[in-house]
């Protein structure tokens, strides 16, 4: 794959040392280039890349509030497809942005058919306001309104299943992906970019911060992710499911679980609990 | 004319910023030793590493990820 060597997002950004978020946004848009633009939820990634009066964005950016960036670029894209110009609209949601509180104008922008591209970068909790859950963080995980103490385990709901939510919208391009494997990651914003209407992807994306790990291992907690099976890897083109990873052998999910604070609370009856979750979302997806 | 917020008219402007202040380990890549994989290019946080392989200190955090993926163990985190 030729990779783009122009950076679209310039350094000097606030995000911590060894983000994910802007790995992920680095990569995407080396993919999409110069002819883009690209629309913010309120959020980590929003915070960071603009302290105003600055920006580190080099390609024209939109930021709105948390609940209507899908809204917004449904009109950026009306409004080129009336001007008759050809551009990509990408749209940078969190978890937060995404699966709780900007949920309705994304399903509004997906059933409109709108030919925009909703990347979520999903770090499983609101980072930006200090490590709240949201719909997208784990079973079992810590966070300060998920507290593990004596009366709680932490986190004690399943992760919503974001990406399937989207593809029962018909949507022509649905996938997951990790910041972990840019390979796998940039061929599906190649694909969503090219097809005609709606594409969503996923982006599982570690947080050094809120996760509770070195910043040196960002992507070894991706890849962690993974290969236990814990984060998979898939697409879904016109309808058609397909796994585009699948780990030779798959590791115990403690491995994955013991790395990080987030979970270090966890007794291994709990441990177990998980690694049986995670079993049945990998028998039901074959993987 | 109606107000459209904020603007910011300058793309790319948060260079004036020099993130590199924040660094306590610095990454030094033995050039000798580096196969040319682009890991640490994909990889780094503020995109501060060039196509030939130079690290801009201007900006680089140290968060030492270029070091932990590097197949060759080319790059060393080293105190400031």
């Amino acid at each position: 794959m030729e990779i783009n060597e122009k950076e679209f997002l310039a350094p000097g950004h606030r995000a911590c040392a060894g983000c994910g978020a802007t790995i992920g946004v680095r990569l995407a848009l080396k993919v999409l280039g110069e002819n883009t633009v690209a629309v913010s939820a309120t959020g980590c990634l929003e915070v960071v890349t603009t302290p105003y009066p600055e920006t580190a964005w080099r390609i024209p950016w939109l930021h709105v509030a948390f609940e209507n960036a899908a809204a917004a670029a449904s009109g950026v894209e009306a409004a080129f497809k009336t001007l008759g110009k050809d551009a990509n609209v990408v749209v940078f949601g969190g978890d937060g942005g995404t699966v709780d509180i900007g949920l309705q104008a994304l399903s509004g922008a997906m059933e409109r058919g709108h030919n925009i591209i909703y990347i979520c970068y999903d770090n499983e909790a609101y980072m930006n306001t200090g490590i709240q859950r949201s719909g997208a963080t784990p079973y079992g995980a810590s966070t300060t309104t998920s507290p593990a103490g004596k009366q709680s385990f932490g986190e004690n709901k399943p992760k919503k299943n974001m990406p399937m939510i989207m593809a029962a919208h018909g949507i022509p391009y649905v996938a997951t992906a990790s910041i972990a494997y840019p390979e796998d990651f940039m061929k599906k914003v190649k694909k969503a970019s090219e097809i005609d209407g709606p594409a969503y992807i996923h982006l599982h994306q570690p947080c050094t911060t809120g996760w509770g790990y070195k910043p040196s291992k960002t992507i070894e907690m991706g890849r962690l992710a993974v290969e236990t099976g814990s984060w998979i890897l898939y697409e879904i083109e016109n309808g058609e499911f397909r796994v585009t990873y699948r780990p030779i052998q798959r590791k115990p999910v403690k491995v994955y679980l013991e790395a990080q604070k987030r979970f270090r609370h966890l007794k291994d009856e709990e441990k177990e609990r998980i690694q049986s979750i995670v079993d049945s979302n990998c028998a039901e997806l074959k993987v | 004319m109606v107000s459209i917020g904020a603007a910011v008219k300058e793309p790319g402007s948060t260079v004036k910023n020099k993130t590199g202040s924040w660094r306590t380990f610095k990454p030094i890549l033995d050039k000798e030793k580096c196969i040319k994989c682009e890991n640490c290019i994909l990889f780094c946080p503020e995109g501060c590493i060039n196509k030939e392989y130079d690290i801009d200190y201007d900006f680089c955090k140290g968060c030492g990820i270029c070091a932990e993926e590097c197949p060759v163990k080319a790059i060393k985190m080293e105190r400031e």
